[in-house]
């Protein structure tokens, strides 16, 4: 599905990946854990393509498309989602008039027929019942006045409705009470399929009890240096991630 | 991403064609002779002659205004050329079949068809090209309700009594520099009459079109809604491209009688020049509305073309309760400038007002909001509201506002609100992830910036100015 190799991003010429590798099969979720600074949400702004993100080498296939070849718009096409850690407000525009233009451009760049407009708020509703919003959200402006939980349904909520094949959520639980962590959680996992992807990206073990990683990464200063299953994420939620950084500096003086 | 917006705003004016039609026009220059000229054509009776011959002494006396937030090149008023008819117009058509083709595929192009039977479902249109009102439409329908819509070149004949008593009674002529201009030299613009008590049965509309080089389009339209009446009207505006600027100076009065009700909305889209200023339309519009016991006035307005704007549609609530409203959205690009805003001047008591002005900066323009709220000494219990919101796209642009509030009333309310913000990166980032390409995603922004006052249109030109907004904004992003 994913095959990112020798990844290496800079922003404001500050290089913050150094050579990331990571491969995900169909179906996997991935955590990526890792101390603040480490570069986590750098790996899904640079994935993505967000402006002012710079790929210095390495590449990035998303189902054998070299996502760096691609405008954000047409990696988002090719089956790209990244659920935004700080969701930004577009007022005025209703959530619905937002998920209608997005459903449709994805429809219309795979050249399929997009739902009716029935059809769209038929699935809209139903994914509004799964993230626990009220379905008067559909018609308020994009994130417009929402509280920091909502914002975070309102992302699983337009990944429902997208189906994206490789989806990275951004530190997603942050800001998240226990309750609202736990819809957030269920929504994600309904979205769990054979031909589906995960990134969860995360500081705090505690989403992952809820949603359950096949593998767990660290991401220390730009790289992956340490992977394992999803014990790897009790280990370092027992010790920190310091024993990490110097075990890997251990590792590089021997 | 500023260059991405940059590019979406770099599109093409779609109303820019010239039509070739044969016309009557005056050699430029302005004198007494010519605003004589002007009143002979029209066939006027002797108290219009006198009173623009009045109108054209006060202009003389008087010196153009320069305190708007705008710059241009002064302008040569013995350049320009006061009256342009097509020439087929010399006999005037008595039908539809008798009009120009050319002129009618004018207004095709336009996406205005005047036959009657194509026409938007109860709109009535009035077509003013140049100088003079080409055909309105529906009118024995309306005169079956007893409305009166006709070019104001016809009223002054066949209602002589109600023009006399109305034509600047709500804008004198000593009122501006350009309000005197119009006066002296108006050609023709629309006449709207709804006696007491009648509900107008359909949508009224104005479309005003410039095709002649170097001439200036002088319109004046005066409505007057009786008693206890109801009416919307509609004007939209489009020019060819031209490298020379023209002159727009229109006067448009309202009288709102008690109880009656005029909601006026505007689209204007005149040339608004090119990405550096050459050409485009000057559009110095003086818009003014009375409203009586009870009544009420709201003006709408999407601005999105000329390339200078001077303009404030305003409502003097003389009678007590009565209400006025301003809903506006300004839309500037390339080095267009607007200077627009409303007056809203409280006479009666518990009279209200509310101001919703929406201005969008793009590209290197200038867009100034400039609105008055006068709380009179006899306004009693008189509140108004204004929100002021300014976007800005991109960073060469710029947004202004200049509110004045002049309270001589103690109990009077006055509510300022006002917000500026950025169409940001982090927007334009979270629509392009979700799919959706940047002009699109420009689009629906600004879009739903202006939710506000677009609500306050009538439907059909709802799609219309939110459609008008899409092209001003095609390749604003890149």
């Amino acid at each position: 599905m994913l095959k990112i190799n020798n990844l290496q991003a800079s922003v404001e010429e500050k290089q913050i990946l150094k050579g990331l590798n990571l491969e995900i099969n169909p179906g996997e979720v991935h955590a990526i854990m890792g101390p603040n600074g480490a570069g986590k949400s750098t790996l899904g702004n640079v994935l993505s393509g967000r402006d002012g993100y710079e790929v210095n080498e390495g590449s990035a296939e998303l189902d054998g498309a070299d996502l760096f070849d691609l405008e954000p718009e047409e990696r988002a096409h090719a089956g790209l989602f990244l659920a935004f850690q700080y969701p930004v407000e577009i007022p005025g525009v209703s959530n619905l008039e937002f998920l209608k233009a997005a459903i449709e451009a994805h429809a219309k760049a795979n050249d399929i027929e997009p739902p009716s407009s029935a059809e769209l708020l038929k699935q809209a509703k139903e994914a509004c019942k799964a993230v626990d919003l009220p379905l008067a959200f559909l018609k308020r402006g994009v994130n417009e006045g929402f509280s920091g939980g909502e914002k975070k349904r309102n992302e699983i909520l337009q990944m429902m409705l997208l189906k994206p094949k490789l989806a990275i959520l951004d530190e997603t639980d942050s800001g998240l009470d226990i309750d609202a962590l736990q819809v957030v959680a269920k929504g994600v996992n309904s979205m769990r399929a054979a031909d589906r992807s995960l990134i969860v990206v995360t500081h705090y073990q505690r989403l992952l009890d809820y949603i359950k990683p096949d593998f767990v990464h660290v991401l220390a200063d730009g790289k992956i240096v340490k992977s394992g299953g999803p014990e790897l994420a009790h280990e370092l939620e027992a010790q920190g991630y310091a024993w990490l950084e110097n075990g890997e500096k251990a590792g590089e003086n021997a | 991403m500023t260059e991405q917006i940059d590019k979406a705003l770099e599109r093409e004016y779609e109303a820019g064609f010239v039509s070739e039609i044969e016309s009557d026009t005056f050699e430029p220059g302005l004198n007494e002779d010519v605003v004589r000229r002007i009143s002979a054509v029209k066939g006027e009776p002797e108290w219009m002659l006198e009173w623009r011959l009045k109108a054209f002494r006060i202009w003389q006396e008087m010196e153009e205004p320069d305190w708007a937030h705008v710059g241009y090149d002064k302008i040569d008023y013995q350049a320009i050329s006061y009256y342009s008819a097509p020439k087929s117009m010399a006999d005037k058509p008595k039908s539809l079949d008798e009009v120009d083709p050319e002129l009618i595929e004018t207004y095709n192009k336009l996406g205005i068809p005047l036959h009657e039977q194509e026409m938007l479902a109860g709109v009535a249109v009035d077509a003013v090209f140049d100088s003079v009102s080409v055909v309105t439409t529906f009118r024995e329908k309306l005169y079956e309700a007893g409305v009166i819509f006709c070019p104001i070149s016809e009223a002054v004949h066949k209602y002589p009594e109600l023009v006399q008593k109305y034509l600047g009674s709500v804008v004198p002529q000593k009122d501006n520099y350009f309000a005197a201009l119009n006066c002296a030299v108006f050609t023709d613009g629309s006449f709207v009459y709804i006696p007491k008590g009648v509900r107008c049965p359909m949508e009224l509309s104005t479309y005003f079109r410039i095709n002649e080089q170097n001439t200036g389009q002088f319109e004046r339209t005066l409505i007057i809604a009786d008693e206890g009446s109801h009416v919307s009207y509609l004007e939209g505006c489009t020019a060819p491209q031209r490298d020379e600027n023209q002159l727009h100076a229109a006067v448009v009065e309202l009288v709102a009688m008690d109880d009656a009700e005029i909601k006026y909305s505007t689209v204007q889209n005149w040339y608004p020049g090119d990405e550096n200023g050459k050409g485009g339309i000057y559009n110095f519009v003086t818009k003014r509305g009375v409203c009586h016991t009870n009544a009420k006035i709201s003006w709408t307005q999407v601005e999105t073309g000329s390339s200078v704007t001077w303009k404030y549609p305003s409502c003097v609530l003389k009678g007590d309760n009565s209400i006025g409203e301003f809903y506006s959205v300004a839309l500037t690009r390339g080095a267009q400038q607007a200077d627009t805003g409303t007056k809203m001047i409280h006479i009666g008591k518990n009279t209200k007002s509310t101001i919703i002005s929406k201005g969008i900066s793009a590209g290197k323009s200038n867009n100034s909001y400039r609105g008055l709220v006068r709380m009179n000494p006899g306004a009693d219990g008189a509140r108004n509201f204004t929100q002021c919101d300014s976007l800005l796209i991109g960073d060469k642009c710029g947004a202004h506002t200049f509110p004045y509030v002049e309270s001589r009333n103690p109990s009077a309310i006055v509510e300022h609100e006002a917000t500026t913000s950025k169409v940001s990166d982090d927007q334009m980032f979270l629509c392009q992830q979700r799919g959706i390409d940047p002009e699109k995603a420009v689009s629906m922004i600004v879009n739903g910036f202006c939710k506000e006052v677009f609500k306050e249109l009538p439907m059909e030109f709802a799609v219309e100015a939110g459609k008008l907004l899409e092209v001003s904004l095609e390749g604003s992003v890149g």
